[in-house]
């Protein structure tokens, strides 16, 4: 299963924060239990949840938006530029998220244009320039 | 850049000289009937590009269908059924008035509920929805694979249509009035005429299908050209500039 | 199954808080019904017509509440989202159908009502059953096709004149059918209930075709651009 997030957060503004992670549990199978944790994980608290999608701020959309990814439990993650909209915390706290998503054994591939990365441990970037692959940094370990 | 080739130029000149004897043995030549008089040689022109609007819309469909089946060509066939849709479009249209021209002068009124005429009707508009959602602009696979998608969706509407229009017209208690079998005795030239008529239409068919077909072609590829400059235009500029955002 | 439920759980729950139905489509479709009336001009015109101009107001509406769902479905790309991850696009397609059957069958009952108190109609004994009958199949042959349609245009520049173009001449055969069906079952001189079922015939085989052949294309065809 793919977990997607575009520039767009495809939510439905006229759910809250809640439902529409609700709403991605029920087509996935996960329980009340997994919403309640991803919720958690995101930061987003019990008032924000409650709020409708469309009355949150782009930050809170973010967070809504992962939240739904995070209870996909999906095994290959792409993210297009999944930093933009958040505010440093929030961003320390999608590495974490992103890199239990690969302990956990799942593959993400996500685009940026910071160039410095910031502190995940990215096991290979390759840094495009005008359409051409101008470096590719390969730091797996050999095992 | 040109659309003909030797052997549309062939096929032109057939269409057109058939054509022309369709048009003298039309006028001139073969008798005028019985009981319509003058007004049976709307005939020769009716009854042919009937014929050129359901083929149109059988070659839609089936271009449509090898579009989405096969894996090559997809946007060849796409272009084939474009373009069928887009002669069919002025064959109905030209089916529809002359039909109507006919009905006037032997039933008195220009149009008659009957199944034929409101399938082709209903064909009509249905095609001309499928040309305008052709003209959305996207990408060109996409847009074939949605316009197959339509063609074929039409071939599960039209035999609907026609069957929910007979059966309406069959419950329907007021007994059609008009005499509606409009049989026309006809002798060998007349026969013949319809023939060659049906044969030039086909000709005329066939050569504005390729023509458009390759016009499209054409299109396509100025339009994948100009993308590629824009992204070498991109590319040099990039490497002036340094890289970056 | 669950996730047809939960996705038509989802579409009526948005409806239910932003009231489009009650508060636009059924007063657009109310304004159609009195609008004819007034065009019409006669009362024996309009009783002999009523069949027609309900199912004919229920297709207008179905054009409005067909885009209103998808908008919401592009407006933010939930649709591409929602299809990466469920386990097969023709249960989207038949979680958005069932919701509009849901929201098309209050509105024809409203309709129906409407032409009862506007236009005199009159429902009696025999033909309960197969009034009902034909707006159940009636309704599912429009939330199909509306669905199917509405994919085909979601998201498309100028998609609210595509719709109707497409969508209308499609259901044809169901505007005859239903329109037929249900003057027969509403007592009319030129129908009677026998062939009212043979009409309802029509609608199951129409509903049936476009259903399956919604199943199968909706994939194709919400694949979204770029």
């Amino acid at each position: 299963m793919v977990g997607l997030l575009g520039h767009d957060n495809g939510l439905y503004a006229d759910l809250t924060a809640r439902e529409n992670v609700e709403f991605v549990a029920q087509l996935v199978g996960a329980g009340t239990n997994d919403v309640e944790s991803a919720l958690d994980r995101l930061g987003i608290d019990s008032r924000v949840a409650a709020a409708r999608a469309g009355a949150l701020s782009a930050g809170q959309r973010r967070r809504t938006a992962l939240a739904a990814l995070v209870v996909r439990r999906a095994r290959l993650w792409l993210l297009d530029e999944p930093h933009a909209g958040l505010d440093g915390q929030a961003r320390a706290e999608l590495d974490g998220i992103l890199r239990d998503a690969t302990r956990s054994g799942a593959t993400v591939v996500y685009t940026t244009h910071e160039s410095e990365v910031s502190g995940a441990r990215i096991p290979r970037t390759i840094t495009l320039s005008g359409g051409i692959v101008a470096r590719d940094v390969d730091s797996a370990d050999p095992s | 850049m040109k659309t003909g080739t030797t052997t549309t130029r062939v096929l032109g000149i057939f269409a057109l000289m058939i054509t022309a004897w369709v048009v003298v043995s039309a006028f001139f030549l073969t008798p005028a009937d019985v009981v319509q008089g003058d007004s049976v040689r709307i005939m020769y022109a009716h009854v042919p590009t009937a014929w050129i609007a359901y083929l149109a819309f059988v070659t839609t469909a089936v271009a449509s269908g090898l579009s989405l089946a096969r894996k090559h060509r997809t946007l060849g066939f796409d272009r084939v059924a474009g373009a069928s849709a887009e002669v069919g479009v002025l064959f109905m249209a030209m089916t529809l008035i002359t039909g109507s021209l006919w009905g006037r002068l032997t039933w008195g009124t220009f149009w008659q509920w009957d199944p034929r005429l409101t399938t082709t009707l209903f064909l009509f508009v249905t095609y001309v929805g499928y040309l305008a959602i052709r003209r959305v602009d996207v990408d060109p696979v996409r847009r074939a694979r949605r316009s197959s998608v339509i063609a074929l969706l039409a071939v599960l509407e039209i035999p609907l249509v026609h069957f929910s229009v007979v059966l309406w017209r069959s419950l329907h208690q007021e007994a059609s009035v008009l005499n509606t079998d409009g049989d026309v005795r006809l002798d060998d030239l007349m026969l013949f005429t319809l023939f060659s008529g049906v044969v030039a239409f086909t000709l005329i068919f066939v050569w504005l299908v390729v023509h458009r077909q390759r016009l499209a072609a054409m299109s396509d590829v100025e339009r994948l050209v100009g993308l590629d400059a824009a992204i070498t235009a991109r590319r040099a500029e990039s490497t002036v500039g340094g890289g970056g955002r | 199954m669950n996730a047809i439920l939960a996705i038509a759980r989802k579409d009526l729950r948005i409806e239910w808080r932003t009231r489009t139905l009650l508060a636009r489509v059924v007063p657009f479709a109310l304004l159609v019904l009195v609008l004819f009336a007034v065009a019409l001009d006669s009362e024996p015109l309009l009783l002999r017509a009523a069949a027609g101009l309900v199912w004919l107001a229920m297709l207008f509406a179905a054009m409005l509440l067909v885009q209103r769902s998808f908008d919401v479905e592009t407006a933010d790309h939930a649709l591409d989202s929602l299809l990466s991850f469920v386990s097969s696009p023709s249960k989207v397609f038949f979680g958005k159908a069932l919701s509009m059957f849901v929201q098309l069958f209050a509105l024809a009952v409203v309709l129906l009502g409407a032409a009862v108190v506007l236009y005199g109609a009159r429902v009696d004994g025999d033909g309960v059953v197969l009034l009902v009958t034909v707006l159940i199949t009636a309704t599912i042959g429009l939330s199909v096709v509306g669905t199917l349609y509405g994919v085909v245009v979601a998201n498309m520049s100028g998609r609210d004149s595509l719709l109707p173009l497409l969508a209308l001449p499609v259901l044809a055969p169901l505007l005859i059918g239903a329109a037929r069906a249900t003057e027969a079952a509403l007592g009319s001189d030129t129908i009677d209930l026998a062939n009212g079922w043979a009409w309802v015939a029509l609608l199951v085989t129409y509903a049936v075709v476009f259903g399956s052949a919604g199943a199968v294309a909706f994939a194709p065809l919400a694949q979204s651009d770029s």
